[in-house]
């Protein structure tokens, strides 16, 4: 069918025009266009990075620009080319295990992508070829094949005759923004041009929902489909932990590289005694004597480089990796993440994150659907000033509904009606036909679909007045009134709802024939379009329903004289037709119909709180946290929905930055400089300048909470560029990070990014942590160090986008309080770890060389120096790190406090790093001149035989694997039989493993250097006396700090800082109503 | 781990399962490992619990040390240092290479009586057995009794690989530089009449070493002929197969030469030289008295600022004397116990407030 040429690999970059046209049926329309050859590239999806050919090639290539991978590359080519200490097996293998570790990781990845690419490129597809029904592989679908069935389009027939081209732009990556044109041409050969939206467009893996099929031409393939372009250009979140990991690894580097010197200096300074560097018993070889000095010299120091190489460890960067991707495993089972409604638990997009989790200084949380359950439920409404609740009898309408209800008096009826129909029919819910596929379904049960769930309480509101949507059909909106007659209208557009018009319309005829537009919004953009009289009636109602933490809505009507209809109409087309900024040209247009409307009355629906909102919020508090509120809501419904989840607390005095304190003066900025300074005053008093005790400062002073709006916002961000300005923003910045919570009301979605990027960029730059549900939380979620998505209401698109989705509100309590911390805990330790014990490993090493001559001699044999990082120490570590529970995790989710021991990196700092870094330096020089002062006397047997180098090397060795080891031990507070089994099961495999590797004369050695070794050592007493020794007093200053910090807590305990008995928890079920 | 393209998205909307369609249950396991609930130990590491440990540890090092150290200190131990650097001493001919073959003698006295078994050690100072080039100038596959290793031996043993154009074996730096002075040791009699004391050459090196790792070439032939095509070393004076009259004693597992070959920890060291074997009980292997020492002296270490010593030992089950082990094993258990008892008061100062569980991090 489409035999146009085209490529097989989509080349993403060739020349393009500004739209694509595609013919459906590839039928010959264009005799009086002339055709530009397109390429469209096929329907193949590719996800995948690797292919069975270029793997090994490109995945080498990619590792090796890991700067890590890379050094230890450069030392395994040293170790070839130059005559060095140590075999290249030594570094060789541990990195050819790395390498291969990772690459069978990225393989499987690669291969999991593959297979989900195999599984839509060969899923069947129908296509239709001269009127038939063609089953084919997907992948092979050629070009553009998708939307719109034309309402006469039902058969394939008539799909193949149909003639038609679309235009629309070039693929380009937002979901929700599709502009097209259809031109169709019927026999008569006038092309009949109707507009394409996103509304017409099926995304790639869309299902169908209340159709079984739809015939479609495909616009966009492959690679180039929307969901395809949503796939790249993620940046790479890196966490704090990784940052610090870089700079341990540079301050290791220096050492290495200052050892290295230190011995290559003193080398040369030694050998400048000839007998020390020449002795008769030592002859150099020929080739030795002729080399040149320098070139001597700087081979000497890369030798020395190599001996001392293991201080970085190769293995870390595995066992990090390992622990992160295994770790986060644990999210994913967590069975408290679990909603029964959703039937999932909580999804892991990314495990780079794992310990960021344990890091959030600010939490962004989007309100609606986030803190709220989006799930609404109609409250009230008001008709003219009129206030209506509770449910009106289904007999006889709206009279029937006194009785309980105080000050219930009525409207006009007629405008009763009107604001019922009003709400039946301004929307955008389709109703889903409860099997019975045609036309009248008795008005048992419908269900209404809709993308906002304010639509569907509204809908279901005026069907407890009377009025019930009973559907769509064949453009006629069909609406059962009070006395069950159908009323139909005819749709006659859709103005729809964006979240900067912030209000929506339809424009419908009446059976009478008259035109009608009715306009829901909020307030604010509705009020200024209708008349001022009014409002009046309405406003208070509007107010004090937002007070009480309803949404509100105002409804508004308008007739259209069907002369202005002619006109309103042609524009709407000519608007929805464009190509280019149709968006703006369609935004001026309604702008332009929706004005001088009248108001009937306003509506109010509840969000009721999310399942344990509140107490989550109060442990995020007490965890140190910083609680902002980012919604698009009015101020006071975001106002009373923040006190009802305690983000604002009775006695938390609010700081107001909106436009209602501003005031419409002219001197706006003046007014807000005032604000701004008064408020900042009036923290600094209550503040001691220190920011280091300001979390601690929270549960003993006055909090302070501010709001602010968009409109303040964006006045202080972006207002005039003089040097006011950037002062405004300073001041914000320190009035913001005094305050326990602040809320942004009246956001925009890149409003909310802006802030977020604001808050990320502040001074010691914070961890900020956004959760939200819907789209247009989507930027702050990418934008912030750690996105987390509320599996909601609104879509997936949130938590696609995140790094890491849960079901509901409450799981980020746990999230971040049990697994937070425990990832980050784990892992700070795991770093640690690892530094300290190949600080430990090569010290010795290093003071050896002073023994020996700077001769680059190991002190260990080579099998030890490759299987040390790799089999003896490695997995103790990696099990302690993915099950170590230092506090239980009933605890840390119990006491929020926790949190703030580990935030700031705590467990990272110089601090700490010194500590451990001394650690192994003590360690290191009692394990070498231990041994070495026993060694003064070579004779350690009974019978007075007598050791020599390896012995010495051997026994070093052995009181570090098991100092290491135990250190570990002694830090693990969760002994699983996993623990138990791979500590004691290290220990005993080294043990073995010495006995075996010295039981045997190896074939393949050059060198028998460890022969029985082991064995030897271990029948001397006076050894297994200093092993025992020197393994007491290496841990004895872990001991020690053991019992001071145990007895420092002791005399430090302070009453002040018992855990504060937290409100919620008082009534943990009674939850919110 | 990035995130991956997964195809079967959910696009927009709705709950990912057709409600009441299939009933497979995303709840996951309830398993206590997957809710990291495995059943663990959790000690609570806290003053209480660790300071007994330092108590118990003062407790048994204290006696270990005091024991290591009194057997240590009834080691009997002599060293003799004969390099010849002092004018005065018998050696100092020895020092300049014109006198070969040189043989001094130093006499000495022991003050007491050396009773058991004694061993006789030499002791080299400032020789560098464990420079790397040195360390690695060795074949042991040569040394193992592989016929090919014998007459083509590795390049690490270069430049002590090939003499004249013959293999060396045994080949490399460390076997070339064997320690070859002679050790005689004569009591001095009542009537100053010499008595020379038995010194036994086997049994000082390891017995894996003499029985596994080092052999001599395979066959029948007498062991001249095993080395045929071989040369000695550059600075022996005979070959290999020449070392020891007594077979069991001669070429490659020769205990002298197996000794030398295991190459020390540090620069200053002793190596097994003889045995003095107690006779009987009544009598002590080296009686208090005078006694000449009687040195073939052959091993320059003068141009290398080197010293040579004989050391006359016995030897306890620790092994020679060390007073290294026991007053440390005396010093930790002190102060292990020293600070179990300051750390017992400061806890116990503090003790009085709550005795909740602690919470580490």
């Amino acid at each position: 069918m489409f035999r146009r040429s085209f490529n097989r690999f989509c080349a993403g970059e060739e020349k393009r025009v500004g739209t694509r046209t595609v013919f459906v049926g590839n039928h010959p329309v264009s005799e009086t266009e002339a055709y530009i050859a397109q390429k469209f590239c096929d329907n193949r999806i590719i996800s995948s990075k690797y292919t069975l050919w270029n793997f090994l090639p490109k995945n080498l290539f990619e590792q090796f620009r890991r700067i890590a991978n890379f050094y230890f590359l450069i030392i395994f080519l040293i170790q070839v080319t130059v005559d060095t200490p140590t075999s290249p097996i030594t570094s060789g293998l541990p990195l050819f295990f790395v390498i291969t570790v990772t690459a069978i990781k990225q393989g499987y990845e690669d291969w999991l992508r593959h297979r989900a690419d195999n599984e839509v490129n060969k899923s069947t597809v129908y296509i239709i070829e001269n009127a038939k029904r063609v089953k084919k592989e997907s992948e092979k679908i050629k070009t553009h094949y998708a939307v719109r069935d034309t309402i006469e389009l039902r058969t394939v027939e008539s799909i193949d005759n149909l003639r038609a081209a679309i235009e629309c732009e070039q693929p380009q990556s937002d979901l929700y923004k599709f502009v097209g044109r259809i031109n169709i041409y019927s026999n008569s050969l006038e092309a009949v041009a109707r507009s394409l939206g996103p509304e017409n467009l099926l995304l790639k893996g869309a299902t169908l929902k209340n159709t079984k099929k739809i015939y479609g031409v495909a616009v966009y393939t492959g690679m180039e489909t929307k969901m395809a372009l949503n796939y790249q250009g993620k940046s790479q979140k890196r966490s704090a932990v990784e940052k610090s990991i870089n700079a341990f690894l540079i301050v290791y580097l220096f050492i290495l590289l200052t050892k290295a010197a230190i011995c290559t200096t003193l080398k040369y300074v030694w050998q400048s005694t000839p007998y020390n560097d020449e002795p008769w018993y030592n002859q150099k070889t020929q080739k030795e004597r002729e080399t040149w000095k320098v070139l001597k010299m700087f081979t000497d120091f890369l030798s020395f480089m190599v001996l001392f190489n293991f201080i970085i460890p190769v293995s870390m960067y595995v066992t990090v990796e390992m622990q992160k991707f295994l770790g986060s495993f644990f999210i994913s089972w967590d069975n408290d993440f679990y909603d029964e409604e959703i039937n999932e638990g909580a999804l892991v997009n990314t495990s780079d994150l794992n310990e960021e989790l344990g890091q959030v200084d600010y939490v962004f949380t989007d309100k609606t659907g986030t803190l709220t359950e989006n799930s609404m439920e109609f409250i009230e409404c008001c008709i003219d000033g009129h206030k209506y609740k509770g449910v009106a009898q289904e007999t006889d309408g709206l009279s029937q509904t006194d009785g309980p209800l105080p000050y219930l008096d009525r409207a006009d009826k007629n405008r009763e009606e009107l604001f019922l129909r009003a709400l039946c029919l301004c929307h955008t819910v389709e109703v889903k036909p409860n099997d019975t596929v045609d036309g009248v379904t008795e008005s048992s049960e419908l269900t209404y679909m809709s993308s906002s769930p304010d639509e569907i309480a509204l809908v279901k509101g005026a069907k407890k007045y009377g009025f019930t949507f009973v559907g769509v059909q064949n453009g006629y909106m069909r609406v059962e009134n009070q006395r069950k007659e159908i009323e139909e209208y005819e749709l006659l557009h859709t103005l729809n709802f964006d979240s900067v018009r912030r209000r929506m319309s339809v424009i419908v005829k009446t059976q009478s024939g008259d035109i009608l537009l009715f306009c829901k919004g909020a307030d604010s953009a509705v009020f200024p379009r209708v008349q001022n009289h009014e409002i009046d009636l309405i406003k208070v109602h509007v107010e004090h329903n937002a007070m009480e933490g309803y949404r509100t809505l105002c409804i508004a009507f308008k007739e259209i004289a069907p002369d202005d209809y002619e006109r309103v109409n042609r524009q709407l087309i000519e608007a929805k037709m464009a190509l280019q900024d149709r968006e703006e040209k369609m935004e001026k247009v309604f702008d332009e119909i929706e004005t001088d409307m009248h108001l009937i009355g306003a509506t109010a629906v509840e969000d009721k709180l999310q399942d344990q909102a509140a107490e989550t919020i109060e442990a995020l508090h007490a965890a140190g946290l910083k609680v902002w509120v980012l919604t698009g809501d009015k101020m006071e419904t975001a106002k009373s929905t923040c006190y009802a989840c305690r983000l604002f607390q009775t006695n938390t005095e609010l700081l107001e930055l909106t436009t209602k304190t501003i005031e419409e003066s002219e001197r706006k900025e003046d007014r807000l400089h005032e604000l701004l300074t008064e408020y900042r005053k009036k923290l600094l008093r209550e503040f001691p300048k220190s920011t280091r005790s300001l979390k601690k400062a929270w549960t003993e002073h006055q909090e302070y909470g501010l709001i602010i709006d968009g409109s303040t916002l964006s006045l202080i961000l972006n207002s005039s560029q003089d040097s006011g300005s950037n002062n405004y923003k300073s001041i914000f910045l320190q009035i913001c990070m005094k305050c326990t919570a602040v809320l942004c009301c009246r956001m925009a979605p890149l409003q909310k990014a802006q802030i977020v990027r604001m808050v990320k960029n502040l001074k010691g730059s914070p961890i900020t942590l956004s959760i939200g549900d819907g789209a247009n939380d989507v930027s702050m979620i990418l934008e912030s160090h750690v996105g987390i998505g509320i599996k909601g209401k609104e879509g997936r698109q949130a938590s696609r986008n995140s790094d890491y989705a849960v079901p509901k509100f409450k799981h980020l309590k746990k999230l971040l309080l049990a697994h937070g911390h425990l990832y980050y805990v784990r892992i700070a330790h795991l770093v640690q770890y690892f530094f300290y014990k190949n600080l430990c490993f090569i010290l010795p090493q290093f003071l050896y060389q002073f023994f020996c001559g700077f001769s680059q001699q190991p002190l260990y044999d080579a099998a030890y120096l490759t299987m040390y990082n790799i089999c003896f120490t490695s997995l103790p570590i990696l099990a302690y790190s993915l099950l170590e529970q230092h506090i239980n995790i009933d605890t840390l989710t119990s006491d929020p406090r926790l949190y703030m021991k580990i935030s700031g990196n705590a467990m990272l700092q110089l601090g700490p790093f010194l500590y451990w870094t001394f650690l192994a330096a003590f360690e290191g020089t009692v394990f070498f001149f231990g041994t070495y002062f026993l060694f003064q006397t070579t004779s350690l047997d009974e019978n007075g035989k007598v050791y020599g180098n390896w012995t010495f090397g051997t026994i070093i060795f052995t009181i570090l694997v098991f100092t290491v080891t135990l250190k570990l031990a002694l830090d693990t507070r969760f002994w699983t039989w996993i623990n138990h089994l791979v500590i004691w099961g290290s220990l005993a495999f080294y043990v073995f493993f010495s006995f075996f590797w010295g039981g045997i004369i190896w074939p393949f050695l050059k060198q028998q250097r460890m022969y029985f070794i082991f064995a030897q050592m271990l029948s001397s007493v006076s050894i297994w006396l200093t092993i025992i020794l020197l393994i007491f007093v290496s841990l004895s200053p872990e001991m020690l700090r053991i019992v001071l910090r145990s007895v420092r807590r002791r005399s430090t305990r302070n009453p002040n800082l018992e855990l504060p008995m937290l409100l919620s928890y008082k009534h943990i079920d009674s939850g919110y109503r | 781990m990035a995130m991956n393209y997964n195809a079967k998205d959910e696009v927009d909307g709705g709950p990912p399962c057709p409600p009441g369609g299939t009933a497979k249950t995303r709840r996951p396991d309830n398993t206590a490992f997957k809710q990291q609930r495995l059943p663990a130990w959790q000690p609570i590491l806290t003053a209480g619990t660790v300071l007994p440990t330092f108590f118990i540890i003062g407790l048994i090092f204290i006696p270990i040390g005091i024991g290591i150290f009194v057997t240590s200190n009834n080691i009997r131990e002599i060293e003799i240092d004969y390099t010849g650097t002092d004018p005065s001493s018998p050696c100092y001919k020895c020092l300049s290479p014109n006198v070969t073959p040189c043989i001094c003698t130093i006499n000495f006295t022991l003050d007491q009586s050396f009773e058991g078994n004694v061993f006789m050690y030499y002791g080299l100072s400032n020789f560098y057995q464990n420079h790397r080039r040195y360390v690695k100038s060795r074949d042991d596959g040569q040394l193992n009794g592989d016929p090919s290793a014998l007459l083509n031996p590795s390049k690490e043993c270069e430049p002590y690989r090939r003499n004249e154009d013959k293999p060396i074996a045994p080949c490399g730096a460390i076997a070339n530089s064997m320690f070859n002075d002679t050790l005689e040791l004569f009591q001095v009699g009542n009537a100053s009449d010499l008595m020379p004391i038995t010194l036994k050459k086997k049994g000082i090196a390891w017995w894996t070493d003499k029985n596994v790792k080092f052999r001599n070439p395979p066959g029948t032939d007498p062991l001249e002929e095993r080395f045929k095509g071989t040369t000695k070393p550059v600075n022996w004076v005979k070959p290999v197969y020449m070392l020891d009259s007594d077979e069991d004693n001669n070429g490659f597992i020769n205990e002298d030469f197996i000794v030398w070959m295991r190459t020390a920890a540090l620069p200053t060291f002793r190596k097994l030289y003889r045995l003095i074997e107690r006779k009987n009980d009544l009598h002590p292997t080296l009686p208090a008295g005078r006694y000449y020492l009687n040195i073939t002296y052959n091993y320059p270490v003068h141009s290398f600022d080197g010293r040579k010593r004989m050391i006359l030992s016995t030897i306890s089950w620790m092994g020679g004397k060390n007073p290294f082990l026991g007053i440390a094993y005396i010093t930790i258990g002190s102060i292990s116990f020293l600070l179990g008892v300051v750390l017992l008061v400061i806890n116990h100062k503090y003790r009085n407030s709550s005795n909740t569980a602690d919470i580490t991090i």
